[in-house]
């Protein structure tokens, strides 16, 4: 639309040192904090990749395990064959080929409908793939050897969080965000000025799979040996949604504000209390959507408004005194 | 076949029930034409139907020659029909502003940056909110959230404007306001359909009046001459009155 803005700048230059701030993790920080950063910057990706499409259109989707896995794969089965960005590449094009069928088929369905779906989904190729390898090849999972340690497996996620932020940003000013904006205001309104709704969600929901499918590449030399309940795992999909939510998605960098503290208690969880995991993201669940329904950036947004406001209001008392 | 918007037996049936029935009428460049009828005669359906929101069970619908009646919304609004809607429809998390400029970017006219916003104050300001292109549009009052769905409907740069009971629930002085806001674009030259219980209204705008009544067309014509009809005084008043 226009030239960035001066605070559009502002924002860049300070990710940037942010995110140079953190790929020099590795050379400080112990083992310990570096494979939690790995586990901050992967579910930014996430977080911030899903929030593209459903902080918008407000379709709450849980097809992320999907895509994840359909990348993890990706490699898993190109590994021999093709240099490891290539397989990037291609992991980010077959989860957004997945999007775009699934999109054209679902996007149709609304509201709880479409949550259902995208759930099952990640369940079916779970399961398709699953049966596949039992029958078609002679074991369950697959190998992933690279020379791949933790430091690179954190800069390619660097790289590709920077991806995320600047496509995010692009899409928020272009008339494709905009379309976007208005379809999850009111979808009748939207067709009739003349948006293809169908279409623009489509679109949006293969950009934002593409992202995913991307990160389940970068984090398949981590696993080593991948297989479907791994790869497939439902538990992220809840996770991304609940930080997302967390942050808040009516800005590009809410999700952020989620992932950080959900990634580090989940951590914690699992380091103390292994087995209640479960309890904690339910619980996590309740009280983001009893406390901060539009998440910690939405309160923020509110209490600034309730400042403004006080301030007017303390503006013209002082006028009529 | 120089009218502007052709509609040729156009029925929708909604299961058994029909809502509107082989209704045909045509419209000429520039008219302004009241569509009238009890409640429940098919009024709004037929709207529905010329802006896409439904579509037609059987019959055309055709805008400047082209058949419009299949297509979806989004691809007739493109061709230049727009819209408001009965139960009135802002945007409530966009700006005044963004809501005009929501009409303008996809639709029949084409503008994005700083030309759309030019389009969106200059309406803003012929619907009379001028300077109120920052409000938030969920505060606004009823009047207000009207006007602004008529600029963003306009902001498409219509070749048929449909007004669905645009000026139902206004109180008396705002009735005053929205009549003369119609008439202004009337004499602008707009072709306007209005879907309308406000008889005074209809009276003081319309060239010819369109009356139906459960699902059919009874009546099509000069404005006094149509309301004098019996079968029309029989359709809103009963049998005794006719």
């Amino acid at each position: 639309m226009s030239l960035p803005t001066t605070r559009e700048w502002q924002i860049a230059v300070g990710g940037l040192i942010v995110l140079i701030g953190v790929a020099l993790v590795p050379f400080f920080g112990s083992g310990y904090v570096l494979s939690l950063t790995v586990n901050i910057a992967m579910y930014t990706v996430l977080c911030t990749a899903w929030a593209m499409f459903s902080g918008p259109t407000h379709y709450i989707s849980l097809a992320t395990a999907a895509f994840f896995g359909i990348g993890t794969y990706a490699v898993g089965l190109g590994l021999e064959t093709l240099p490891f960005p290539v397989l990037v590449l291609v992991a980010g094009a077959c989860a957004a080929a997945l999007a775009a069928v699934v999109g054209i088929a679902t996007l149709r369905l609304s509201g709880v409908y479409f949550v259902i779906f995208t759930l099952g989904l990640a369940e079916l190729v779970k399961q398709v793939v699953t049966w596949w390898q039992t029958n078609f090849t002679t074991s369950v999972g697959l190998y992933v050897f690279t020379d791949f340690r933790e430091q690179h497996i954190l800069w390619m996620l660097l790289g590709l969080a920077a991806l995320v932020f600047i496509t995010s940003w692009a899409i928020s000013r272009s008339k494709l965000g905009f379309a976007m904006r208005i379809i999850g205001n009111d979808e009748t309104v939207a067709k009739h000025v003349g948006i293809d709704t169908a279409r623009a969600k489509v679109l949006l929901f293969v950009i934002s799979g593409a992202f995913i499918g991307m990160v389940g590449a970068i984090l398949a030399p981590r696993f080593a040996y991948v297989e479907p309940p791994s790869a497939f795992n439902t538990m992220i999909s809840f996770q991304v949604v609940i930080m997302a939510l967390l942050g808040g998605t009516n800005r590009i960098w809410g999700p952020l504000v989620g992932v950080i503290p959900f990634t580090i208690l989940m951590d914690q969880m699992t380091a103390y209390f292994p087995n209640h995991t479960p309890i904690v993201i339910g619980l996590a669940f309740l009280a983001i959507v009893y406390v901060l329904p539009h998440g910690v950036t939405g309160l923020m947004a509110d209490l600034g408004k309730l400042r403004k406001r006080f301030k007017l209001v303390a503006a013209n008392a002082g006028e009529g005194a | 076949m120089n009218h502007v918007l052709s509609v040729a037996g156009a029925t929708k049936k909604f299961g058994g029930l029909v809502a509107v029935n082989e209704v045909s009428f045509d419209i000429n460049e520039g008219e302004l034409i009241g569509l009238i009828g009890p409640n429940g005669s098919g009024k709004t359906t037929l709207l529905n139907l010329i802006s896409g929101a439904l579509k037609p069970t059987s019959g055309n619908i055709s805008l400047n020659g082209a058949l419009i009646s299949g297509q979806p919304a989004h691809k007739i609004a493109r061709q230049g029909i727009s819209r408001t809607f009965q139960l009135v429809k802002v945007l409530p998390g966009l700006t005044a502003r963004e809501n005009v400029i929501a009409g303008a970017v996809f639709g029949h006219t084409h503008v994005w940056g700083d030309e759309a916003e030019e389009l969106a104050e200059s309406l803003l300001e012929k619907v009379g909110l001028s300077d109120r292109g920052d409000s938030p549009t969920g505060a606004m009052t009823y009047i207000d959230q009207k006007r602004l769905e008529l600029a963003r409907a306009l902001a498409g740069n219509p070749s048929v404007l449909l007004l669905d009971e645009w000026l139902a629930g206004l109180n008396p002085s705002e009735l005053k306001i929205g009549i003369s806001l119609i008439r202004d674009l009337r004499n602008e030259g707009l072709t306007i359909i209005m879907v309308e219980h406000v008889m005074d209204a209809i009276r003081s705008l319309c060239d010819r009046c369109v009356v139906m009544s459960s699902g059919v067309k009874i009546a099509d014509g000069e404005v006094n001459q149509v309301l004098a009809d019996p079968e029309v005084v029989r359709a809103y008043l009963g049998d005794a009155d006719a």
